[in-house]
């Protein structure tokens, strides 16, 4: 009933729902109010190609040391997860998740016949292709093309940037993309786009197809403001881009807002040239972040609801180069970290190597396995269809 | 409902260039189609002058240093290297401006316009300016001539050779990448061939690569030399023999004539009017100018169902508004932001596969942001957004974009000459102006309806009553069709 309630309140103006809300009802606007059990997740890319051999440190592995005589991280220095992994020493949340039992780790993802241009392998990422086939749409695109047939609100995916990536552009359906839901509510609510939306009636199919987006975006725009200020997250965050974009998913995480996937990028590890210092400052970041983000998840007890999962669009070449950096490499890892993780821990075998391809890391599990499994076992959408094939599950979540 | 002669016109030269300019727009109530037929094929008929960005020939050869590094030359520091690369970046910046200062005022705009299209057919993403300026010179040159020409001369270029590998395409060694897109994306289309037909093809082009001054070398010592067998025909083939094997096919007339359709008059392909078009282009011997004749001269290019229906790209947008409004902007980086935030960057389509067009191009983001475009280019709202930087090629290209967002966005804004643009109505009558101006921006048959327009023009003198008018009816979903 109080949701129903809820709801009425917000079919009024901002303005007046707020100023009418009365102050018994703000005291129900508690956390557990939230139902759980709405599983969502959150997808960190990493851009530029993340040094995946000194995120999970192989610390038994003579072969990386030998190969990274200025780069390789000390056994001494990692923070030791297992006998032989080590987790880079600026990622301490991640080793507390581990010990929380809360973090996966899934080493050598990839895919076959891997490119090693960013642009190109990130669209193959994003798109859930094969490396020889061009895909106009993104996997969570096609997510969104499903679950939103005949809504009036693409929704269920919000990417947290200013532009939209590839992965979240669905054939009929595009996922949102804003920065800070107030100012998309600003920029998408002229009142000159209103009047003439009210005002358009049906005619041709583009500019309808037009018509329908600025629609949608105008009625999202709203949804997501209003939700954004039902539950601001009352956590402290690192000032850093990534600190508030978590903030700000973590405060629609809490309100009643129907998106399943939250999408946001972390760069540039494209580290040829002094990769220490580089990806130390993007851990740390990455690390503070996040930490803040399960914190809020805990407190407010979603965090078995919350997926969090990082890939970037390649590892790096096993060898140091000449300038205290990596080159674009193939295989890489991915983390994820939940309150309700099936299995946890290192999940499979350290990386091989010895047996490179040209100096590279031979992948062991297609990434698209794991699309399969998050779409099935997290967001309970049909695979199969989303990816046009048949993938086999993994079994962590 | 007739279609007006001005309606007619503007088609024609929206699809043909990049729509009317503030200088033609009164015209184009009187002029007939035939005629300005003939004076687009007339301004187009030159040769093209060459876009020089790579500073001379040495400087342009350097810049490559991804593909430097694979030739045998004297070694670079990585300083050395890093510098070749961002004056590498800087020429393509340079190029993509000057690029598209000639879609917006070469009165070529036929042949800007198919060059666009050749642009996004052979799409080539390689960081050495001297390649890019040359493959785009290759284009702009045969836009409207053979498209057997036109195919060798692509293939041949060192832009595309790097892009798709085929440098390393060598004897016993084969790299399959440009045998299998020259059938997939340039010639036939998928499902037209075999992957036997792709592994032999890939043995033809073995040898095919260029030298340090950017020059097309054909390396005997790495062709293969045996016998192939490609689409039924056995022989000791070569690169060029292959290519002409593919341009027997009637199939790749059908698919570059589909592809030129779906690029001119509408995204649903009428099969009769393909079938019709593609087979005289194929007996032509892929003569791009008669098939544009062929387009363009015909009764149902001119339908109403073809009219106001397409989605402009980004490029067409930009260079549109810049047509009728003349303007001079402070600063002309800022086109490559709206490129970026839009999704089209000249010189860096997303793949080998080039723009996909059409719906692709909308989403709430680059709606928006495109409906807000006029305002900022007429300085009544700025840009306020920074994509975000990608790695590889366009890290550098954007380098710019996010670090100096406050003077891009600042730069954003145009002066616009709104005394050439108050000439286009000048022999208007005040009642007729808002339908005038309308008539003149949009090509859709939806219309924004007098009443709710009206709520906002500016009413002071009819100076401001033409600009907002202009401008409202360009932030609208209408004026992203053509």
């Amino acid at each position: 009933m109080l949701i129903k309630r809820k709801e009425f309140l917000q079919v009024g103006s901002l303005a007046s729902a707020a100023f009418m809300m009365p102050k018994f009802l703000k005291a129900f606007e508690q956390p557990q109010m939230v139902p759980p059990g709405n599983k969502v997740t959150v997808i960190l890319q990493l851009s530029g190609g993340n040094d995946g051999l000194n995120t999970v440190i192989p610390v038994r592995n003579d072969i990386y040391y030998k190969g990274r005589p200025g780069l390789g991280i000390a056994r001494d220095k990692a923070l030791l997860v297992t006998d032989e992994a080590g987790l880079n020493p600026a990622l301490e949340t991640f080793k507390s998740l581990f010990d929380d039992g809360s973090l996966g780790i899934l080493n050598s993802v990839g895919y076959p016949n891997p490119d090693r241009s960013h642009f190109r392998s990130m669209d193959i990422w994003q798109s859930a292709s094969a490396s020889n086939e061009y895909i106009t749409t993104g996997w969570i695109g096609r997510y969104l093309d499903a679950q939103c047939k005949g809504c009036d609100k693409p929704t269920q995916a919000v990417e947290l940037d200013d532009v939209l990536s590839l992965a979240l552009k669905g054939e009929e359906s595009k996922g949102l993309a804003f920065k800070d839901p107030k100012r998309l509510f600003e920029t998408s609510n002229g009142k000159y786009f209103k009047d003439i939306n009210t005002d358009h009636h049906n005619g041709e199919e583009a500019v309808d197809y037009l018509y329908k987006t600025m629609s949608e975006t105008i009625s999202s725009a709203d949804y997501i403001y209003q939700q954004s200020r039902l539950h601001p997250s009352a956590e402290t965050y690192p000032s850093t881009e990534l600190g508030k974009d978590l903030k700000t998913i973590a405060s629609l995480i809490f309100s009643d807002i129907n998106t399943k996937v939250y999408y946001v990028s972390l760069g540039s590890f494209d580290t040829h040239v002094n990769q220490e210092n580089q990806q130390k400052r993007l851990f740390t970041e990455l690390n503070d972040a996040v930490k803040a983000f399960v914190s809020d998840l805990k407190k407010n007890n979603r965090f078995n609801d919350v997926l969090i999962t990082t890939f970037s669009e390649f590892g790096r070449r096993v060898a140091q180069n000449a300038s205290g950096g990596t080159d674009h490499g193939t295989a890489n890892n991915m983390f994820f970290i939940s309150g309700a993780l099936k299995k946890k821990g290192v999940l499979n075998a350290m990386p091989d190597l010895a047996d490179l391809n040209e100096g590279d890391l031979k992948y062991q599990v297609d990434f698209k396995n794991v699309y399969a499994t998050m779409l099935r076992q997290w967001l309970g959408a049909d695979d199969t269809a989303i990816l046009g094939k048949k993938f086999d599950y993994l079994d962590f979540i | 409902m007739a279609v007006s002669n001005r309606l007619k016109n503007q088609h024609l030269l929206w699809r043909a260039g990049f729509g009317p300019m503030a200088e033609n727009a009164a015209d184009m109530d009187t002029i007939s189609q035939k005629d300005l037929w003939a004076l687009l094929l007339k301004t187009s008929s030159k040769k093209p002058e060459k876009i020089n960005v790579a500073q001379n020939l040495v400087d342009g050869l350097f810049k490559g240093v991804q593909d430097v590094s694979r030739m045998q030359k004297p070694e670079l520091t990585n300083d050395q290297k890093k510098m070749i690369r961002e004056q590498s970046r800087d020429d393509i910046k340079n190029l993509n401006i000057r690029w598209l200062e000639e879609m917006i005022n070469n009165e070529a705009q036929l042949r800007e316009k198919m060059s666009l299209f050749w642009h996004g057919h052979f799409a080539t993403r390689v960081i050495n300016s001297y390649f890019q300026q040359e493959l785009l010179q290759t284009i702009r040159e045969n836009a409207l001539g053979n498209f057997k020409d036109l195919l060798h001369e692509v293939s041949k270029s060192p832009s595309m050779l790097s892009f798709l590998n085929n440098q390393q395409n060598r004897k016993k060694k084969p790299n399959e990448n440009f045998a299998r897109e020259v059938m997939e994306l340039f010639t036939l289309g998928r499902g037209n061939y075999t992957e036997h037909d792709v592994k032999e093809a890939a043995r033809a082009f073995t040898g095919w690569g260029f030298n340090f001054k950017g020059e097309f070398e054909f390396r005997t010592m790495q062709h293969d030399d045996d016998s192939k067998t490609v689409l039924g025909k056995t022989g000791n083939f070569n690169g060029d023999d292959v290519l002409d094997i593919l341009l027997a096919q009637q199939q790749t007339a059908k698919f570059i004539t589909q592809k030129i359709y779906r690029y001119l008059v509408n995204e649903q392909v009428d099969e009769a009017h393909v079938q019709w078009l593609s087979k005289r282009f194929y007996d032509s011997g892929y003569e791009i100018k008669n098939l544009l004749e062929d387009i363009f001269t015909s009764s149902w290019f001119y339908e109403e169902k073809n009219i106001g229906v397409k989605i402009k790209s980004p490029v067409e947008l930009i260079a549109g508004i810049r047509r009728l409004l003349p303007m001079e902007l402070e600063n002309d980086q800022s086109q490559l932001l709206f490129q970026k935030v839009l999704g089209q960057i000249l010189f860096f389509p997303p793949n080998v596969a080039g723009w996909p067009g059409g719906k692709n191009w909308i989403d709430s983001s680059s709606l928006m942001i495109r409906l807000r475009l006029p305002q900022i280019l007429s300085a009544n709202d700025i840009l306020d957004i920074v994509p975000k930087t990608d790695d590889d090629l366009q890290g550098g290209m954007m380098e710019m974009a996010s670090k100096k967002m406050k003077e891009v966005t600042r730069g954003g804004t145009g002066k616009i000459d709104w005394v050439m643009v108050a000439k286009i109505f000048e022999a208007v009558p005040r009642e007729k102006l808002l339908q005038k101006i309308s008539d003149t921006v949009l090509q859709s048959k939806s219309r924004v309806t007098d009443t709710v327009l009206e709520k906002y023009l500016n009413k002071e003198n009819r100076e401001n009553y033409t600009k907002s008018a202009i401008i409202n009816l360009m932030s609208t979903p209408e004026y992203q069709l053509c």
